[in-house]
């Protein structure tokens, strides 16, 4: 096998250990188009990181960062539905991302890579933000785990018993944003929201606990990774898109399968 | 009981002069209320009575437009909501629900769940639980917390008679063994009667409060739910067709 394979199996690896936990609870909380929605906006962030010599990552990362915070503020005001604000904020960054690179001359990015990813491009330092970065993603959401889960089921009777739901709430929406700009690397932003939910969705009916039920999806994540890895490879199709339709080939075949529990 | 609870003052949460607006609707206005240690109080009163508000606001859930709210420093709440839906996309049983806030061992949840007459159920998906089973878990859930205060709202939705009746008793014994107050916030008039200390009428103040004896021959009371459910009180089942311009003549008249 060759290196920028191997590359890629421990980036595609990597990135789908991120996605099972994170994607189970965009499952739990109904997040699918608030994912979306923070990955439309990832152009934004590349754009910027150019233009302000930043890495580009760091450029995602700040930008999924402050449109969390502005969908948080927009939130509190009534008059609008989220799912709205939603399409407003998404449609609206993905759509300044594109004009501003327009603008940038000096910039010749292949915009195909950012969309639907470039997973075959994928480098040491790439691994290492996939790696480094889901490591602390993963830890900080381990920390927070009991009480989102709490809030998951019931924020009022959370709050009566004592969890801080701002700051758990506040807390994992910024590490949804670092998630974000990690699998956009594999799957590119148009196809971020279906590396979390398709394997989430597809360990569901084999688990009884919401532990299981992420670990679950990092295993059914990984096996889409290595099979559209394989598919790519074979056939020469683009990457990213590839492991996404392993990922929902493997959903609708598990549904042939016997649950699991009561 | 314990420590704590001989500690705790003799009035446990309390509310003053209270009003509460959401943009243009005046949910609460100039509601007084306050909870003593030991008695269980039943807020009732129509739809839309803010019945549920009050709750939220003696729960620390829901900030006032003004007024006062109290709560006695140290008081453990109890809180037990008027539905829980859990998701069926989220793998959870009952052992995982009740230990959501709180590391719980095998036998004291074995016990509880016993309490509160829902044994066998532990490894069972919450899904899978009935209406009145379901209610008793989150009672269970509640009482893990030994707490000073139960908040139930409405606690019998969607349990039938017989379930009701099983469940009122057993608020009932719950405050006798433990000692603990009870606020809850009912529909039902005949069976929160004979199960109550003190009755609340609400609709948007308080149009009046006393033992269940002395309100239901209180002229506001017999006001919001007219003649016809007090003569049926037996047989009572509540209206929702309430007219509001009546309902409002009668609040202006005994204020």
């Amino acid at each position: 096998m060759t290196d920028f394979l191997l590359r890629a199996l421990a980036g595609g690896i990597g990135v789908a250990l991120v996605a099972g936990p994170f994607g189970s609870f965009v499952v739990w909380r109904r997040l699918a188009y608030f994912g979306d929605t923070l990955a439309h906006s990832a152009l934004l962030g590349v754009v910027l990181g150019f233009l302000l010599h930043l890495n580009l990552t760091l450029g995602i990362l700040a930008v999924c960062q402050s449109l969390a915070l502005l969908l948080f503020l927009l939130q509190r005001q009534k008059h609008l539905a989220s799912d709205t604000l939603l399409g407003i904020l998404a449609h609206g960054a993905l759509s300044l991302g594109l004009v501003l690179l327009a603008f940038v001359e000096t910039l010749r990015v292949d915009l195909f890579s950012y969309l639907f990813g470039d997973i075959l491009a994928i480098g040491r330092t790439d691994l290492l933000w996939i790696y480094g970065g889901g490591a602390f993603a993963l830890a900080a959401l381990a920390l927070i785990w009991r009480p989102l889960l709490a809030i998951t089921v019931h924020e009022d009777l959370a709050r009566v018993e004592g969890v801080p739901v701002e700051a758990v709430n506040w807390g994992f929406m910024a590490l949804m944003a670092l998630a974000i700009a990690l699998l956009m690397k594999v799957v590119g932003l148009l196809l971020v929201t279906a590396l979390f939910i398709v394997p989430a969705a597809t360990a569901r009916r084999f688990v009884v606990s919401p532990e299981g039920m992420a670990l679950g999806a990092a295993g059914c994540g990984m096996l889409a990774v290595v099979a559209g890895l394989a598919a790519s490879y074979r056939w020469d199709t683009p990457a990213g898109p590839s492991i996404v339709v392993a990922a929902v080939l493997f959903f609708f075949l598990s549904s042939l399968l016997p649950r699991r529990g009561r | 009981m314990n420590g704590r609870r001989e500690k705790t003052p003799e009035r446990l949460v309390a509310v003053e002069d209270v009003r509460l607006a959401f943009a243009r609707e005046e949910v609460l206005r100039g509601v007084s209320l306050e909870i003593r240690k030991g008695e269980i109080v039943t807020i009732i009163g129509p739809n839309g009575a803010g019945k549920t508000s009050l709750l939220r606001v003696l729960l620390g859930l829901q900030p006032v437009t003004s007024g006062r709210v109290s709560t006695a420093p140290g008081l453990c709440l109890g809180y037990m909501p008027q539905r829980i839906v859990v998701d069926a996309v989220l793998p959870l049983t009952v052992r995982r629900f009740l230990a959501l806030t709180g590391k719980r061992k095998t036998p004291e949840l074995n016990r509880i769940l016993g309490e509160v007459g829902a044994a066998g159920v532990l490894e069972s998906p919450v899904q899978n639980l009935s209406g009145g089973e379901m209610q008793r878990v989150l009672l269970a859930k509640a009482l893990l917390r030994e707490p000073d205060l139960l908040v139930l709202d409405e606690p019998v939705q969607g349990v039938d008679v017989q379930g009701q009746i099983e469940l009122f008793s057993l608020i009932g014994r719950i405050r006798r063994e433990r000692g603990c107050a009870v606020l809850m916030v009912s529909h039902d008039l005949h069976l929160v009667m004979a199960a109550t200390d003190r009755v609340v009428c609400l609709n948007r103040h308080v149009c009046c409060t006393g033992t269940p004896g002395s309100v239901q021959e209180d002229a506001a009371f017999r006001q919001m739910f007219g003649p016809e459910a007090l003569r049926n009180l037996a047989v009572y089942a509540h209206q929702h067709d309430h007219d509001h311009g009546e309902r409002d003549r009668g609040e202006g008249r005994h204020d």
